[in-house]
């Protein structure tokens, strides 16, 4: 069978028979699904050819009538993503270990994972959409039954947001497979039909703000973002690290999928507007996460700010963005997964998350603090740690596109060892405080779950070729740079 | 022996796994063997490559590794350069650093972090090493960065201590302020370029670049602002005194010897960028004189033995820089040579004398030392008329060769320059004679703790007094006998510059600069010897200038209201208005607009039949209107 299909199915099925299940097994099967998922994946790794085709590709008629399609398949961007989603999903699986957590709980993350694989790998713009709204059901329900106090309210608003977003996406979608019907005589949802559309300028202009309504809302860019920090600093540990970790990568990935190469034009006509709106976005959640009091909520906004650097890349419409913006999709990743576990070891001890409250734990626990330097070199940008690959790319990108601009986007260096060195501080060093004298150090699964995390953030920093190497030819592709691009 | 290059930074880098990993279950013996071996090992290896250099066989060699950051054109291979200047470099990090380790195995014996500590200064030596031996920009600024994340460590090192905290943050800040200049530079060589290569970039430089061009003047300008973060040049300097909240030992490596120089090494590696922007060099010969004499008269009135070595440092780095601006590259080299050996041995000496005296630092509490710490007093005795500039100990070389290229672009430039040596010599032999002159005047439990340092760390001391003394024979003036072989070592690399001062102006600038020396250390004698005045104890009234200098300007002051106060304030301002209040409220302003909306137009739904088939008769009656209208 489709080994990529199988990266679908697995989690599905492992997702509906935990919603079944209770007690301690339930942890074990979900965590035997999500290896088995990521053994799926690494067997895509394996097979996959390192060229700009897509691959892996599965086409069942889904409503004929329509146009519609069960049509998926894997280039190297995909692949990319479908390997972070695959590799973050044991470690958040790992990390609800020793939580009390039931099958349910377990069973919704993996569903997630199914339908964020869906996202990454569908060629098929209605089945793509599908699968957008798809990846926000398991995540709604995590986020309302498993939040922290006001959850329903901010809930509810993050749910608004997004249905909002993707609502006038379809328009848009629906816009595009009109055209595929006036265009080339058959109606179709198809990638490679949609992308071949002549759409004038005006047309392309007006689809470029209905796909970004519902990509920047998912990232978020600058000013759409306020949903976020809310949803954030409320979720479930799990929960946050599904939506930081993978679920604003589905906004990104949308960006370099569906807009990119069928609205090239647009693309470059509002790309200032795009560059500048992220730009500014990196500067005002840098400044804002300094002076936060809660943990999660500063790396919020500092997640905005990463992101932000992400979305001007990905604006400057060129290899440099989209290539740095895929390894620092990857970092971004691996990092925010550890900096929300991280918060969330010390809550689960502490009961708080109050900077101020905290503190001196690096006293009662070494092992931790040393994973949360190596996060936090990481979220810093550190060279040899994954965040400085991308961060670099991506200033050149910036940079070419305009130095101006790299140069406010640059202030993120500063800010952001402000307010991550701050952080550390407040909560790791310091005289030990007494009420945190039995504070304790990780357990096996903890320690699991930072130890490959930072594994991760060292291989990328140092050897990023693996993933970049991946995705190169496919990017050329979407941008229409593609020239043969063949390895030596 | 190229084919062993990889194993000079790796072997440290070894030592900081194992000792990160095992180091809290390991001996103290068996970490301290560790750190020290793998940097020992690493120092021999660079013998050999300092061997190849000088025997010829090794001119320029890159040795690549693999692509580290390979997509679309941007091209940084993991690779390394092997010349005269990194392997230069490389002996002075390895020799120094192995030093300093065999001296903190013997400091540091009683700290419960000993292997913590070992395991950051082995990364620190790694790091180093990546910086000078980096074969483009990346990879140096990847070291760079590194060991401005070594020196938060280490700065921090007791992290129970919040201002020791503050310290540590504050250093890296404020290094990212300056790298972020670093940074803008990369990118504007890399777009004008096309790479960042070394070998590259400074091959088509003088292509791509005409002499004096804004670009080439903006690129060197960024690349120096970095510099001056890492290398604690004004307005970046202020990290550097509190960065001395880190052990001894580490004052000595990180920040006297290596990690300050990196931004001269830098400056000195881009020496034909620099050539090509004499606006640039003319800015780097200002901020280089100014810090030089402006962390000079600072140093006049502290009281703290490391805080004078501190500033005495940037001070220091101050001359070298000038030396640069000056266009004298292999000459700031050379005093950043000299300059590791006697500042090293000074902070070492100083950790001596810290150690014996119970952890007390204040001058105004030791006196009388000499005869309990006999070594310590003649090591650092060396060490300081080293920095005075007596011949023939080092500083006196590296010194004047400076003064002589700043008295062949002008007398004035000369002359502040001496102005700045007399004020070194004057705070550096207050200090020593404060310290080790005079009755003690300390605690009764600190005199009778009062020893001599064990043989582990009196050793490097030694070793590093004979650099102090003999070290500047590497760079011996024509007009003394000499052939400057330290600038003809590095020729290739950075050109020496000509110095046309006939041999009798130069006989005669030395002779003065040496005299007055010689007065300032006498009247320094008379002062605190045979008058023995102690300075003012604290809170004592002082006047005016002295308390300004004391507190150093204020700048500290100054930078928290400016930078630090402002910064929060706007977190504070922009969370609150433009936040919550602003993008926030909108969004739910919208939100609740529709609900609003939702609710009064559900009011038209009355479920009344006659209302709606007024309003649809209505409706038609319009609809016909406007088609009336439009046809």
């Amino acid at each position: 069978m489709n080994l990529l299909l199988l990266t679908i199915l697995i989690p599905f099925v492992g997702g509906l028979v935990l919603l079944l299940l209770k007690g301690e097994a339930a942890k074990w099967i979900s965590l035997a699904f999500s290896l088995l998922t990521l053994g799926a994946a690494v067997g895509m790794y394996q097979f996959f050819e390192l060229n700009e085709q897509v691959q892996f590709v599965s086409n069942t008629v889904w409503m004929e009538a329509l146009g519609l399609n069960f049509y998926f398949g894997a280039d190297g961007i995909s692949l990319v993503l479908v390997l972070l989603t695959t590799l973050l999903t044991p470690l958040i699986v790992l990390s609800a270990f020793g939580r009390n957590y039931s099958g349910v709980f377990l069973g919704l993350i993996l569903l997630m994972e199914s339908a964020l694989v869906g996202v990454f790998t569908a060629r098929d713009a209605f089945l793509f959409y599908v699968f957008w709204e798809l990846a926000l059901i398991p995540i709604y329900f995590i986020c309302l039954y498993w939040g922290g106090e006001n959850r329903g309210r901010i809930t509810f608003k993050f749910f608004l947001y997004t249905l909002v977003g993707s609502l006038i996406m379809l328009m848009g979608v629906i816009y595009l497979y009109l055209q595929t019907e006036a265009q080339f005589g058959m109606a179709s949802f198809a990638w490679e039909d949609i992308s071949r559309l002549k759409l004038s300028t005006l047309e392309q202009s007006w689809l470029f703000w209905s796909f970004f309504a519902a990509f920047a809302i998912k990232m978020p860019v600058f000013p759409l973002h306020t949903w976020q920090p809310d949803t954030y600093t409320n979720a479930p540990a799990q929960g946050t690290m599904l939506l930081s970790g993978i679920m604003l990568k589905m906004g990104i990935y949308g960006v370099i999928r569906w807009m990119i190469p069928v609205l090239p034009e647009a693309m470059v006509e509002w790309a200032m507007l795009a560059v500048v709106l992220s730009v500014v976005g990196i500067v005002y959640a840098s400044v804002i996460a300094i002076q936060q009091k809660e943990y999660k909520r500063l790396i919020a906004y500092s997640s905005i700010a990463h992101v932000g650097l992400i979305a001007a890349g990905i604006f400057t419409h060129s290899v440099h963005g989209i290539q740095g913006a895929m390894i620092q999709m990857l970092s971004h990743g691996v990092c925010a997964v550890g900096m929300f576990f991280v918060i969330d070891i010390i809550m689960q001890r502490t009961n708080t998350q109050q900077l101020e409250s905290l503190g001196g734990i690096r006293n009662q626990a070494p092992v931790l603090t040393i994973f949360a330097v190596i996060v936090m070199l990481g979220s810093v940008s550190l060279p040899l740690t994954s965040g400085f690959v991308g961060e670099f790319i991506l200033f050149v990108s910036v940079f070419e596109f305009n130095p101006y601009l790299a140069a406010v986007a640059g202030l993120t260096i500063i800010l952001g060892a402000v307010y991550m060195l701050n952080s550390f501080q407040k909560s790791m060093l310091g005289e030990p405080r007494p009420e945190f004298a039995s504070f304790k150090d990780l357990n096996w699964s903890e320690f699991a779950v930072l130890a490959v995390v930072s594994l991760l953030i060292l291989y990328i920093g140092v050897y990023p070729k693996t993933f970049m190497e991946l995705s190169e030819p496919s990017v050329k592709l979407m941008l229409g740079k593609y020239s043969g691009f063949t390895l030596n | 022996m190229l084919n062993l290059v990889f194993l000079i930074p790796l072997l440290p880098l070894i030592g900081f796994v194992l000792l990160g990993v095992f180091g809290s279950k390991l001996p103290k013996f068996v970490s301290g063997a560790i750190a020290c071996t793998t940097v020992l090992v690493s120092f021999l290896i660079t013998l050999t490559l300092l061997g190849g250099v000088l025997s010829g066989s090794i001119v320029s060699e890159t040795i690549t590794y693999f692509d580290w950051i390979n997509t679309d054109g941007i091209y940084l291979p993991m690779s390394f350069l092997i010349d005269p200047l990194s392997v230069w470099m490389m002996t002075i990090i390895t020799g120094v650093g192995f030093l300093i380790h065999l001296y903190s195995a013997g400091y540091m014996s009683h700290d419960e972090g000993f292997a913590r500590y070992f395991t950051f200064l082995n990364l620190f030596v790694f790091s180093m090493l990546m910086l000078v031996m980096g074969s483009n920009f990346v990879v140096m600024f990847a070291g760079w960065e590194g060991v401005g994340f070594c020196s938060y460590m280490l700065i921090g090192f007791w992290f129970k201590n919040t201002n020791y905290n503050n310290a540590a943050k504050k250093a890296f800040i404020m290094n990212r302020v300056g790298d972020l200049g670093f940074l803008i530079g990369m990118l504007l060589i890399f777009v004008k370029v096309g790479s960042l290569e070394y070998a590259t970039v400074f091959g088509q430089a003088p292509l791509v670049f005409e002499s004096g061009t804004t670009d080439i003047v903006v690129i060197t300008l960024c690349l120096f602002v970095g510099a001056m973060g890492k290398s604690a040049q004004i307005p970046l300097y202020t990290w550097l005194p509190d960065a001395m909240a880190g052990p001894t030992p580490v004052s000595a490596l990180i920040h006297a010897a290596t990690m300050v120089t990196a931004g001269i090494y830098m400056i000195v590696r881009s020496n034909v960028l620099y050539t090509l922007a004499p606006f640039t060099q003319d800015f780097i010969m200002i901020i280089g004189l100014c810090t030089a004499l402006f962390a000079a008269t600072i140093g006049l009135v502290q009281n703290d033995i490391k805080k004078v070595l501190a500033y005495s440092t940037v001070s220091q780095l101050g001359y070298m820089f000038f030396a640069l601006g000056l266009g004298a590259y292999t000459t700031g080299l050379f005093h950043v040579t000299t300059h590791a050996f006697f500042k090293a041995l000074l902070f070492l000496g100083s950790g001596s004398v810290i150690h014996a005296m119970s952890g007390e630092q204040d001058i105004r509490s030791m006196g009388g030392l000499r005869k309990k710490l006999p070594i310590t007093f003649l090591t650092f005795l060396i060490g300081t008329i080293a920095i005075a500039g007596i011949p023939p100990f080092a500083g006196f070389f590296s010194k004047d060769e400076i003064l002589a290229y700043a008295y062949q672009r002008s007398p004035i430039l000369w002359a502040l320059g001496i102005l700045g040596a007399l004020m070194t010599t004057f705070y550096m032999f207050r200090m020593f004679f404060l310290t080790f002159f005079g009755e003690f005047r300390g605690t009764e439990h600190q005199r009778s703790h009062l020893h001599e340092s064990p043989l582990i760390m009196t050793l490097p001391l030694m070793i590093l007094s004979i650099l102090s003394i003999a070290g500047g024979f590497l760079g011996v003036p024509h007009v003394l006998g000499g052939h400057n072989w330290f600038g003809h070592y590095l020729s290739g690399v950075a050109p020496v510059k000509e110095l046309a001062l006939d041999h009798s102006t130069e006989i005669l600038l030395m002779s003065i600069s040496v005299a007055l020396v010689l007065v300032v250390i006498i009247i320094a004698y008379v002062i605190y010897v045979s008058k023995k005045q102690v300075p003012v104890s604290e809170g004592s009234t002082l006047t005016t200038p002295h308390r300004v200098l004391y507190n150093k300007y204020y700048i500290d002051e100054l930078y928290d209201a400016l930078f630090s106060k402002t910064l929060r304030w706007k977190s504070e301002w922009f969370y609150k208005l433009l936040e919550k209040g602003g993008i926030d409220s909108l969004v739910n302003g919208i939100g609740k607009g529709v609900q609003w909306s939702g609710k009064t137009l559900r009011m038209a739904q009355t479920g009344n039949i006659s209302t709606y088939l007024f309003l649809m008769v209505l409706g038609i009656i319009l609809l016909l209107i406007i088609t009336g209208l439009l046809v």
